[in-house]
């Protein structure tokens, strides 16, 4: 067995032994631990992956798209894991969780970071369709873990709107499979995605046009495309910290990449509607919806939420653009957004457990009564909102100029629709760092390296992207096509 | 593949679009669930068709969980629960009977008028079958957005799930379709043990998603 395919199999195995791991084990320390260990042996085996390619195998694939996506996930799996323990263990102290929760939680850590994997690395749209939802059941559980009555009404809203997505995708998936049919034959390979990708030229374009409607659907819920978010604000807000940072971070990617592997298929077929003004459309409502949401909410946590909404409809609407230049700028948007948004997260949770509260109203001037956390997670804060130097300054200022360039008429929502989010943070952002306050907190500095790595990271990518990722980003740009 | 064998498709498939409108305008708790029972039934059926026309004996299986865990286990688990939860006397509706129906009406003929011309082309078992999956997914949706009652909501799912797995089989060598129904099956068993976890264990006073939004963060 070669190191390519040792390295792929580590991308499943490790998390899936860590679920088994840790589902038995005892104690918190030790298990917190070893999740942050099963955490970056799996990231070290996605980072192998990058210059390895395993041969095809009849469910699984790594290619260039995926890889990505799973470099992403396995850093951010990482450090959320880091920013985890020191979380869990105040929630322990403070008696928010019991200790058989906190060893479920740790298992359901790894399986989510399995079932995304196994998602990513599918080569067959039912085995990615049953992972996406593995995937999202498990942030169900995990939503609901305090099993306060809000929690509890999250984790039950996100169950119902999650299901009907869960549906509607599965319904698309099988249209596609009769597309495919008549072509590939019977059985796998109408399932199988290389194959699906390779002659979709010859599947019928009514099919695949309707099919195509209820991915765009079913994953779009997943995804937190308006109108179909109403699970998401809740979810992020009711849930563990962690989850929120994996949620923004991670799931809602894997269910875009999911849409994406569909608009590829649909690519490769003449007779089709274009799924790129669907995608755009859904992107601009989003954005502008969202940006709007932002200036009412008087949770913390809410309000970052929504700032995910905005930020996957400018994703959506780069890849639905389409083009080099418009995929390599929701690319680079869709790794800095998950960077930037994991760390500001960890932030509002060690803001939350400080302050004892999620209300806007109740925390005020961040920087003076924890300084260090409070100028960190400002930075965070004006990273998300695209201001330079940062890295989504990059990707957003990309996003603009190919709009301009492609479709001015769409360039101005675009623009309006980030002006708006962006006063609405700022707004906000300001009320929590700067405002009147006695209070004092004390948060050992080790515990902010997760974020302020991420943020550093960020930051040095809105000055500088080295030359063999920009080389990277743009070949698997090409690979997205129109 | 003789005529019969369609006709009879697509007469136990119509049939499960019929028990779907019956299920739109259940008012009473117990009546609802009987008519999920008969709705599992009709599925059973359907797929069992399938199984043998297609020669495909592992769809037996799907038929088979059909008929004994949706249309027999979940009844009775749920008919339990609605006792314990003692909200057997009545179901709310929103919107009224006669306005649901329309809309369910319209539906099915939405589904019919997209379906049948795009499958005209494609070489499938049944293209009518694929319209009928696809009413009853849209009144599954349809009705779980007009009960606001978390129980007849896992219902509503349930008829739409029992859509999609018409559709899955009717789609001739489609793959995972066992492990799919094992999968919504597994997840419905969720959504049943929810239910009943969050009422015995959390004392909650109402299973009314009404009265659940009043506990979110966003009121003042």
């Amino acid at each position: 067995m070669t190191v390519a395919e040792l390295a792929a199999i580590g991308v499943l195995a490790s998390p899936g032994l860590g679920a088994l791991v840790l589902l038995v084990l005892p104690g918190y320390r030790l298990a917190a631990l070893l999740n942050v260990t099963f955490c970056a042996v799996t990231l070290a085996c996605t980072a192998l992956l990058y210059g390895l390619r395993p041969p095809a195998g009849t469910y699984l694939a790594v290619d260039d798209l995926n890889t990505v996506f799973l470099i992403v996930n396995g850093l951010v799996g990482l450090s959320t894991s880091v920013f985890s323990a020191g979380y869990i263990a105040h929630e322990l102290q403070t008696r928010h969780l019991a200790r058989r929760h906190v060893r479920f939680y740790h298992a359901m850590y790894q399986f989510l970071m399995l079932s995304m994997n196994l998602a990513l690395l599918a080569d067959n749209v039912g085995l990615m369709w049953v992972a996406v939802e593995a995937a999202t059941l498990t942030t169900v559980v995990m939503v609901g873990i305090y099993r306060t009555p809000a929690a509890l009404e999250a984790a039950w809203k996100y169950f119902i709107l999650g299901s009907v997505g869960i549906a509607l995708a599965l319904f698309g998936t099988i249209l596609v499979y009769l597309a495919a049919q008549p072509t590939l034959g019977e059985g796998l390979p109408a399932m199988a995605w290389s194959r699906l990708v390779a002659s979709s030229a010859a599947f019928d374009p009514a099919l695949l046009n309707l099919a195509f409607v209820f991915l765009l659907l079913g994953y779009g819920t997943k995804i937190g495309l308006a109108p179909m978010h109403a699970w998401l604000p809740d979810a992020h807000a009711e849930g563990p910290t962690p989850i929120s940072a994996v949620l923004s971070g991670l799931l809602l990617n894997v269910a875009l990449f999911a849409l994406l592997r569909f608009k590829l298929i649909m690519a490769g077929n003449a007779g089709v509607l274009s799924p790129g003004p669907l995608m755009m459309t859904l992107g601009l409502v989003s954005l502008i919806l969202a940006g709007l949401m932002m200036y009412r909410r008087r949770d913390i946590k809410r309000l970052f939420a929504y700032s995910s909404i905005e930020h996957m409809g400018i994703i959506t609407f780069a890849f639905g653009l389409g083009g080099p230049l418009a995929n390599f700028a929701g690319l680079l948007h869709m790794a800095m957004h998950s960077l930037t948004k994991s760390a500001i997260f960890f932030g509002v949770g060690y803001v939350a457990q400080l302050e004892g509260t999620q209300r806007i109203a109740d925390i005020r001037g961040l920087t003076r009564s924890a300084p260090l956390l409070g100028w960190v997670w400002l930075a965070g804060v004006v990273a998300i909102a695209g201001l330079p130097p940062f890295g989504v300054f990059t990707s957003e200022f990309l996003v603009v100029t190919s709009a301009f360039a492609r479709a001015p008429w769409l360039a101005l929502p675009l623009a309006a629709g980030l002006t708006i989010a962006f006063g609405a943070l700022l707004l906000r952002a300001h009320e929590i760092a700067f405002g009147e306050t006695t209070k004092q907190h004390r948060l050992p500095a080790w515990r902010l390296l997760p974020m302020a790595a991420h943020l550093l990271v960020v930051a040095i990518a809105g000055v500088f992207i080295p030359e063999p990722i920009v080389a990277w980003f743009r070949h698997v740009a090409q690979v997205l096509g129109g | 593949m003789t005529a019969l064998d369609f006709d009879i498709a697509h007469l136990l498939a119509g049939l499960l679009v019929l028990v779907s409108f019956m299920l739109l305008y259940q008012d009473r708790m117990f009546a609802l669930l009987n008519v999920f029972a008969l709705h599992a039934i009709a599925l059973s059926l359907a797929v069992g068709w399938q199984a043998w026309i297609q020669r495909a004996p592992h769809l037996y299986v799907t038929a088979a969980i059909a008929l004994t865990f949706k249309g027999l286990i979940i009844p009775v688990a749920l008919h339990r629960i609605v006792v314990r939860l003692g909200i057997h006397r009545s179901v709310e509706t929103v919107g009224g009977i006669g306005l649901t129906m329309l809309a369910g009406i319209g539906l099915v003929a939405l589904s019919i008028v997209v379906m049948l011309p795009v499958t005209a082309v494609a070489s499938s078992i049944g293209q009518e079958d694929l319209a009928f999956a696809l009413s009853v997914v849209l009144l599954g949706l349809l009705m779980m957005v007009t009960r606001r009652n978390a129980v007849s909501q896992v219902v509503g799912f349930m008829s739409l799930e029992n859509g999609l797995v018409l559709a899955a089989t009717g789609a001739r060598g489609m793959p995972l379709v066992v492990e799919i129904s094992v999968g919504f099956s597994i997840l419905i068993a969720f959504f049943v043990i929810g239910i009943f976890l969050f009422r015995i264990r959390e004392r909650f006073d109402t299973v009314d998603l009404q009265a659940l939004d009043m506990s979110r963060g966003e009121q003042e």
